[in-house]
């Protein structure tokens, strides 16, 4: 495996009285798009919360390029290159589809050439562009809100159910988007429901049950084994 | 990259309705003008009455705007903001006594000048409290709500005691600059002059606050945070200093409300804040907690219904605010243009 941008070491983390996160082992290879798989309830949201600090780990280590994040704050792991889309998009509703973007870029204006490049990618955001974000359309938030986390450069995206609830046309659109983003050089781990986008996608896979991760490999591996995805999810990728 | 597919979304237009119900908070307020005219009767009362109102209006949303911040952006509240109103107030009217030369001259420039230093004064030491506030009584008790009631009404209640330590437990009457006593006459209605500042002042802050919100990044970040304060700082943004920022910000305003009510009423006491809160609570609820916009409009309009009110009916002055609260929250329980908080 290549030197990894991301590595969480027996990671816990506790929400109210519930232990989640029961030791997670994780590595995310640099430049790759790494698929967190799983059934629902298993903690793949969890993870990617205590990754971004939205949950702090109770124990654990969580190296980012060699450093321990784990006690980092929230903003200081966006501004060292960790770009978040919540599984609830986190769109800014009274606020224009133009002042979301303004507002994903931390370090300076939005880059011209990178705001044409979004919006060649997704056209909808160019037609709403000083509409507020609270009038789109489920599909133009969920764009809007990756659109947002790509307003400027970062080098690890953590990705929650990109596609979940979109019409096929614009799955489409989103994952030649996230192709985009990985062919640039950014390292992306993506929760994903939608198994004909993460076989498409996914370079290496780590499926979690139970809050903790059971199996990490190659995802080609993990699409073209049956017995392995029904062991391990419950259920065949064919299936979906 | 490839080319999207072909998607060409549109909005559909809003209904008349649904305009009218979008626009509805801001009809409020020419609503109650022209209901006010037809009630009063008489032009040159109304006029004078309204003029008032509305200069009681802008000082309580000085007062107001801070608070309706600090609450939308971290669910904290302060319910000592009362205390930056009345130390704005004796620290102001501290100033305007010792420059009495200036206000008592009748001279426009020296007045306004000796007033702009009580202001700075006021803001400054307001603002530097509030700082301190922030820091050593607020920041312990984030995200939870009994525990900043009762601890920031002890502050309330300490700041209130260091005032009767500082300036002595009586009431300071203060007399208003020379050239700002007495009215102007404008089609038979008598004006206070120092009414027509204080709408004057309040709409200039009213402006800029909204350019500040609307135009710069900052206030990008503050309408951000006041919505999904955790998404904003997943973003890069430090919340915590813009929030340090905005109590500041609005301790400051409050102080400027404080040395401003205290010329409107001409007597300054300890307590004045913590009266003022009732109206400022309600100000704020009206108009949606962290609505700047909302707090603006809920202000008019109770800076409004308490003149024509007391004009027309005394009795009912005190219960006329109470009422205009209940009745906006059975229309709008959130009120009138509340900021939808993230889940």
């Amino acid at each position: 495996m290549s030197d990894p941008i991301l590595s969480l070491n027996a990671v816990y983390t506790d929400i109210a009285q519930y232990h989640i996160l029961q030791g997670v082992d994780l590595n995310v290879p640099r430049g790759q798009v790494t698929m967190l798989l799983g059934r629902n309830g298993v903690g793949k949201t969890t993870t990617l919360k205590t990754i971004m600090g939205q949950w702090t780990a109770k124990s654990g280590e969580i190296l980012y390029d060699g450093q321990d994040i784990a006690r980092m704050p929230v903003s200081a792991r966006a501004r060292a290159g960790i770009g978040f889309v919540p599984e609830d998009m986190g769109i800014f509703r009274d606020l224009t589809v133009e002042e979301n973007m303004v507002l994903g870029c931390s370090s300076g204006p939005l880059d011209p050439k990178r705001k044409d490049w979004l919006l060649s990618a997704f056209p909808a955001l160019g037609t709403f562009w000083h509409s507020e974000a609270g009038n789109l359309s489920g599909g133009q938030k969920q764009m809007l809100s990756i659109a947002r986390a790509m307003a400027e450069d970062r080098r690890l995206y953590l990705i929650d159910e990109p596609t979940k609830g979109l019409a096929p046309a614009i799955v489409s659109t989103m994952a030649e988007a996230l192709r985009e983003l990985k062919a640039q050089g950014a390292s992306i781990l993506l929760v994903e429901q939608n198994f004909s986008v993460a076989r498409a996608l996914g370079d290496s896979a780590a499926v979690m049950d139970d809050g903790k991760v059971i199996w990490t490999g190659a995802m080609a591996e993990l699409s073209e084994n049956k017995d392995l995805q029904e062991r391990l999810m419950g259920l065949s990728m064919e299936a979906h | 990259m490839t080319a999207a597919p072909d998607h060409k979304p549109t909005f559909s237009n809003l209904s008349l309705t649904e305009r009218l119900d979008e626009a509805m908070p801001m009809l409020l307020i020419p609503i109650l003008v022209v209901l006010g005219f037809l009630a009063i009767g008489s032009p040159s009362s109304w006029l004078t009455l309204t003029v008032s109102g509305l200069a009681m209006g802008m000082m309580i949303f000085i007062m107001a705007s801070g608070l309706t911040l600090v609450f939308g952006l971290m669910d904290v509240i302060n319910f000592g903001h009362g205390a930056f109103v009345s130390v704005g107030a004796f620290v102001g009217v501290s100033v305007l006594i010792a420059l009495g030369d200036w206000t008592g001259a009748a001279s426009l420039l020296l007045n306004m000048s000796a007033i702009f230093l009580a202001v700075v004064a006021a803001m400054m030491v307001t603002g530097a409290l509030g700082w301190g506030f922030e820091r050593v009584i607020v920041k312990p008790v984030y995200g939870a709500h009994l525990k900043q009631i009762l601890v920031t009404v002890g502050g309330l209640i300490v700041i209130e005691q260091l005032i009767h330590v500082v300036w002595g437990p009586d009431e300071i009457f203060i007399n208003r600059p020379e050239t700002l006593k007495g009215a102007v006459t404008f089609a038979g209605a008598a004006m206070e002059k120092y009414r027509l500042l204080a709408v004057g002042i309040g709409l200039v802050l009213f402006i800029a606050m909204r350019m500040v919100l609307r135009r710069t990044k900052i206030g990008l970040i503050v309408r951000a945070g006041v919505e999904n304060g955790p998404m904003v700082e997943a973003l890069g943004y430090r919340l915590r200093m813009v929030f340090v920022g905005v109590f500041i910000a609005g301790s400051a305003l409050a102080g400027l409300g404080g040395v401003m009510w205290g010329l409107y009423q001409e007597v300054i006491t300890a307590g004045m804040g913590e009266k003022m809160m009732v109206l400022v609570f309600i100000v704020a609820i009206i108009g949606g907690l962290g609505s700047v916009e909302g707090a603006f409009i809920g202000a008019l309009l109770v800076g409004l219904l308490q003149n024509y009110v007391a004009f027309l009916e005394p009795k009912l002055a005190l219960v006329s605010n109470i009422a205009l609260m209940t009745a906006i929250l059975m229309w709008r329980p959130q009120g009138m243009m509340p900021v939808v908080k993230a889940k």
